[in-house]
């Protein structure tokens, strides 16, 4: 097998979790995707939901990313998010309550991101 | 004590505590820069790799899109100018003001109709001063912007860029920001943000001789282009509003250690005419108690006879 993903998940305003990885699998807007080492180079649209990141040295990093983009090419691999968020940095509590109060107002988007925030935290 | 003397001490009590306000600002401001300095480090790699997808599917594929094509009579543009909300910072607001001007006038120039969008308190009372139009203008945030302002500056660009210029729209989309170059220097530049000049992208993300791969664009090259050029253009105003914001920093830093230099060097001056003050009160007092004395002495002699 090729030698490992070089991952690097970079939101907005930080550097949320770079590392190396075997698998990242995430989901772009015409379906799931998944990365291995030596995939085709590529650049493509994410949708708001979970990404799993299996690392190199066999754990699983899962993180809730709200739109953005995923680009792959000589065995490095960027997601690049506006919002993106580690599992373990969610407050499940909080996130339902987020949902709930959406689900109320109605409000489509913030349901659905209390939703990806509430996958991915379980996810991990 | 004597008037002058009186007037002196007043003086030197009234500067030493503007001397302390000023001291005390420009430790505020110095422990900021490098707060800003540290978020425009950490926006650096989004920056960086957005820069690069753009640059991919501008070259790696033949998609003609508004956003990177230039019109061929451009008749309106926008120029947004990002200013401060408060000023004791030196020239820093008139430099960016003066720069987006002489942007404006290029502009006009060259038969462009222009609209203007302002950031900042400071640039907004400029204009409003001199009742010229501002489309629309947003304060509050300049001293630490995060990434919901800059979308929110955003959005009222990518809309009049998207619209055609018949409806209102604009055809290019300019930028006026302070740069922040090191803590000593900061320059207000001016860069066209749309439409995308590719050449211009690619040597700022240092990537002008690379050879970038073949993509395989996901769902297709039009919709990945679609959906990045906002995220660029949000991710440059963002970047903008950082730099500005570190750069109002430094500049105020500036401003007011040479406030505090100045007030050190107006209480020296003013002890010292003080001091002197004080002596010359002195001796008219000795000179006062010598010259009665001996007009007693000369007045006793006197009578003695």
């Amino acid at each position: 097998m090729a030698a490992d993903l070089h991952v690097a998940l970079v939101a907005a305003d930080r550097e949320v979790w770079s590392g190396e990885a075997t698998l990242v699998v995430a989901r772009t807007t015409s379906g799931d995707i998944g990365v291995m080492p030596g995939h085709q180079p590529l650049l493509g649209v994410l949708e708001s939901g979970p990404v799993t990141i299996r690392t190199s040295d066999g754990g699983t990093v899962v993180a809730a990313v709200h739109g953005g983009f995923i680009s792959f090419a000589d065995n490095k691999l960027s997601l690049l998010a506006e919002i993106a968020e580690l599992s373990d940095e969610i407050d499940v509590q909080q996130a339902e309550r987020e949902l709930e109060r959406a689900k109320a107002e109605g409000d489509a988007h913030a349901e659905r991101r209390a939703d990806v925030r509430l996958r991915a935290a379980a996810g991990r | 004590m004597g008037a002058q003397l009186r007037v002196y001490k007043r003086r030197i009590r009234s500067v030493t505590a503007t001397k302390k306000i000023t001291k005390a600002m420009e430790m505020i401001a110095a422990s900021r820069v490098v707060k800003a300095q540290r978020k425009v480090a950490a926006s650096t790699p989004y920056a960086r790799e957005l820069t690069r997808a753009v640059t991919a599917v501008g070259t790696g594929s033949n998609t003609k899109h508004p956003l990177t094509t230039e019109a061929e009579n451009p008749a309106r543009a926008a120029v947004l100018l990002i200013s401060s909300d408060r000023g004791l910072a030196g020239a820093f607001n008139s430099n960016a003001i003066r720069a987006a001007e002489q942007l404006t006038e290029r502009l006009e120039r060259e038969g462009r109709q222009v609209d203007t969008y302002i950031v900042g308190r400071r640039g907004l009372a400029h204009y409003n001063f001199r009742e010229r139009k501002v489309v629309e203008s947003f304060a509050g945030f300049t001293d630490e912007p995060s990434y919901a302002d800059a979308k929110q500056v955003a959005a009222p660009l990518i809309e009049a860029i998207e619209k055609d210029t018949a409806d209102g729209g604009v055809d290019e989309l300019h930028i006026v920001y302070t740069e922040f170059i090191s803590m000593m220097t900061q320059t207000a530049v001016d860069s066209r943000l749309l439409p995308l000049s590719l050449e211009d992208v690619a040597e700022e993300s240092g990537a002008k001789d690379e050879i970038l791969p073949l993509y395989d664009f996901e769902p297709s090259a039009e919709d990945v282009l679609d959906a990045l050029l906002p995220r660029y253009v949000e991710s440059r105003i963002y970047n903008a509003l950082l730099q500005s914001a570190a750069s109002k920093h430094a500049a105020t830093r500036r401003a007011m250690k040479s406030a505090t230099d100045n007030a050190g060097e107006l209480i020296n001056t003013l002890s010292r005419l003080a001091n002197a003050a004080r002596q010359a009160e002195i001796t008219q007092e000795i000179s006062e108690i010598v010259g009665g004395a001996s007009a007693l002495a000369d007045a006793n002699a006197g009578s003695d006879n």
